[in-house]
């Protein structure tokens, strides 16, 4: 029997580049399936990326797409700049849970509400990577960040926030769902869900969101595998995965 | 023939961007130039363009830098206070290298200050309007057709440079109707050829690995080269030196005054050489790059005393007169701030002090 | 079954052994040898028991596996 490929790296990042993420990392992963997805829908020569500040950053020499690099947390505001613009462009903003959650709240919120036509894909590890493990909106109770050193305390810094349910709040967003890229199956799911997200711009149905709640292995100072075990025991405790609106499901 | 319409000056200016091409307009409520959004909000639909009513002013003008990633001509406006917002992104739009205008109807400062118009951004403006030490072209209009004229003209400049123009006016300009001739309408076809002329840098989607970057910043010594590059680029601006000399050739008490100031000081000069005594004023009408040679340049064999006119307390455009003077002659200010307007008297009353100290 | 390869690109490999959990078969396995970057390198252990399902090749956040399938 002839042997055929069954799983080929994607077009949608450089072919040569070594990512600057550190091992276990998963925007790698992320990274890949927004390519695998763009290519499949044909349209990895209309995409545009508007890139957060942060971890994200170190994608913008591993994509082979155009980058935007957006000012901290403002990514959701450059891309109604540039979405309203190119409309025939497809654009999606890639974010961390500072940038799209702390000083880009406004931006994100706003955009939503707005029902801005590009897709949000947003990385939620409950901490400051790049800057050095920070304590971020989305850092779970007790969990220990270089300006939380006794860890995160409610009475001083309030509850995680939980970006999905907040912006289910909200009437105009068309997708908004967490998901996960730690299992095999989950990728898959994943990808289904990013597929839908920008399928849902292209179809001009307006702001979808998927949030992917991931590991920090080096700042939560585990191994890659060990850092697997705190994702699915505490983080999907504190961030159910699961579709909360998908505009599609509630109108049929 | 063209078009003589009677138009408050937001309006005016708003008119000039639309008719200048631009084709993108982001902005927040902010008193005193309101009537430039709204103008938008109504006018963009008409010809194709978008607006957007940002969610802030941080927001407006990072739209502003998404809109002009993509080639597309785009501005926006605010006052004083939401123009310290804009900091961040026009930094960012200075470094990526984009061709953004944006108009600054000053109000007084600092802080929330007030609403009624003031001259307090002068030194933001002309020499930090961000971080990182970048410049700008910043024009300064005295009459509402200048505004209309130099809000056009900042358009063919940034594209030229691909580099952030302000116009800085203020809350009197801003709010005042004037007879204004306004220029001819941008046809869809120029508006194509200034999206290609930025078509080799715009963010749009291109084919895989054949990507462009908006990079505002760099790794490595990326970002002293392109510090470097811009450079060159303020170099060339000499030639974009604008400056009035009224009345100065024989003049021995010289106002030196922008904007709604130098209207001020223009009727107080009229009225002083009624009286005979010879008067005479520099009006910058680019405050950056600044008309230093104006003043370095004068004979001061002749010129007794220069009186600095701004609606500034502190002064601020008097530094760069010191940097051109130099301590060759006397200088006096007259000033006004935080909303209170300067009046023909107050600046006669200058004057005078500035005469009988030096005369 | 059907009888699976994948090829490894060894210097995109940063050991963090996703691949090496989530194979069906355990047929990779961190090697002994390290690449350029200093990490030693996954690879397949037990050629002969791939499937060429390619869970491997989802999980891996470097893009380093690719998979084919009789």
């Amino acid at each position: 029997m002839a042997e055929k490929k069954v799983y080929e790296k994607t077009l949608g990042v450089m072919p040569d580049v070594i990512s600057g993420f550190c091992p276990g990392c998963m925007h790698g992963t992320v990274h890949k399936l927004v390519g695998e997805v763009v290519q499949e829908l044909g349209m990895l020569d209309k995409l545009v990326r508007v890139e957060g500040v942060g971890c994200c950053g170190l994608g913008q020499q591993f994509v082979s797409h155009d980058v935007i690099i957006a000012a901290h947390g403002r990514a959701c505001a450059v891309a109604t700049g540039v979405k309203r613009c190119s409309p025939e462009s497809l654009v999606y903003t890639y974010q961390g849970d500072g940038d799209l959650a702390s000083i880009g709240l406004d931006e994100t919120v706003s955009a939503a509400n707005r029902g801005e036509n590009f897709t949000v894909i947003f990385i939620n590890n409950g901490i400051y990577g790049m800057t050095g493990g920070q304590m971020a909106p989305t850092t779970l109770i007790g969990m220990k960040a270089t300006t939380a050193p006794f860890g995160r305390k409610v009475e001083e810094h309030g509850y995680p926030m939980h970006v999905c349910e907040l912006l289910s709040q909200l009437k105009t967003p068309q997708f908004l769902v967490r998901t996960a890229v730690d299992t095999p199956q989950n990728v898959i799911k994943t990808r289904k869900y990013i597929k839908q997200a920008f399928q849902n711009q292209i179809d001009g149905k307006g702001f979808s969101l998927v949030e992917v709640v991931t590991s920090c292995p080096t700042n939560w100072g585990y191994t890659a595998k060990e850092a697997l075990t705190f994702l699915r025991e505490k983080m999907f405790e504190e961030f159910p995965l699961g579709v909360y609106r998908d505009k599609d499901k509630e109108e049929a | 023939m063209a078009e003589r319409v009677f138009m408050k000056g937001c309006e005016a200016i708003a008119e000039a961007g639309v008719r200048a091409g631009c084709r993108f307009f982001a902005g927040y409520p902010i008193t005193p130039q309101n009537e430039i959004p709204e103008y938008f909000a109504r006018r963009m639909p008409e010809v194709g363009g978008v607006f957007v009513q940002g969610e802030s002013e941080v927001a407006s003008v990072n739209m502003l830098y998404g809109a002009a990633a993509t080639g597309t001509p785009a501005m926006s406006s605010s006052s004083s206070c939401g123009i310290s917002l804009y900091s961040e992104g026009v930094s960012y739009c200075a470094s990526a290298r984009l061709p953004v205008v944006y108009v600054n109807v000053q109000r007084g400062g600092p802080g929330i200050g007030a609403i009624q118009p003031a001259q307090q951004d002068y030194l933001q403006a002309t020499k930090a309007s961000g971080n990182g030490g970048f410049r700008m072209i910043v024009l300064a209009p005295a009459t509402v057709q200048e505004c209309v004229d130099m809000v056009y003209e900042a358009f063919e400049l940034a594209q030229r440079d691909n580099n952030p123009v302000l116009v800085l006016t203020d809350g009197v300009i801003g709010t005042m109707m004037e007879p204004v001739v306004l220029p001819p309408m941008k046809t869809d076809e120029d508006i194509k050829a200034m999206k290609a002329k930025f078509a080799d840098k715009a963010c749009t989607g291109h084919e895989p690995c054949k990507q462009h970057f908006c990079f505002p910043g760099s790794v490595g010594t990326g970002q002293e080269i392109a510090n470097k590059e811009a450079e060159k680029m303020y170099a060339t601006w000499d030639k974009d030196v604008r400056v009035e000399k009224y009345l100065t050739d024989d003049a021995e008490i010289i106002f030196a005054a922008y904007g709604i100031s130098a209207r001020i000081s223009r009727a107080v000069v009229k009225q002083l050489r009624a009286e005979g005594i010879k008067a005479g004023m520099i009006r910058p009408i680019t405050v950056s790059p600044f008309p230093y040679e104006a003043f370095s340049s004068l004979d001061f064999n002749q010129v007794k005393g220069i009186l600095d006119v701004e609606m500034s307390i502190p002064a601020q455009m008097r530094w760069d007169i010191d940097h051109a003077v130099q301590g060759r002659c006397p200088i006096n200010e007259c000033r006004r701030s935080g909303g209170q307007l300067l009046t023909n008297e107050q600046v006669l009353e200058g004057a005078r002090q500035l005469i009988k100290e030096v005369l | 079954m059907a009888k699976g390869r994948v090829e490894i690109a060894t210097e995109f490999c940063k050991s963090c052994e996703y691949c090496v959990i989530s194979c069906p078969k355990n047929c990779l396995a961190v090697g002994e040898k390290v690449n350029s970057k200093g990490y030693p390198y996954v690879v397949s252990a037990n050629p002969e028991d791939c499937i060429g399902c390619a869970m491997c090749a989802q999980i891996c956040p470097e893009s380093a596996i690719e998979v084919w399938r009789q």
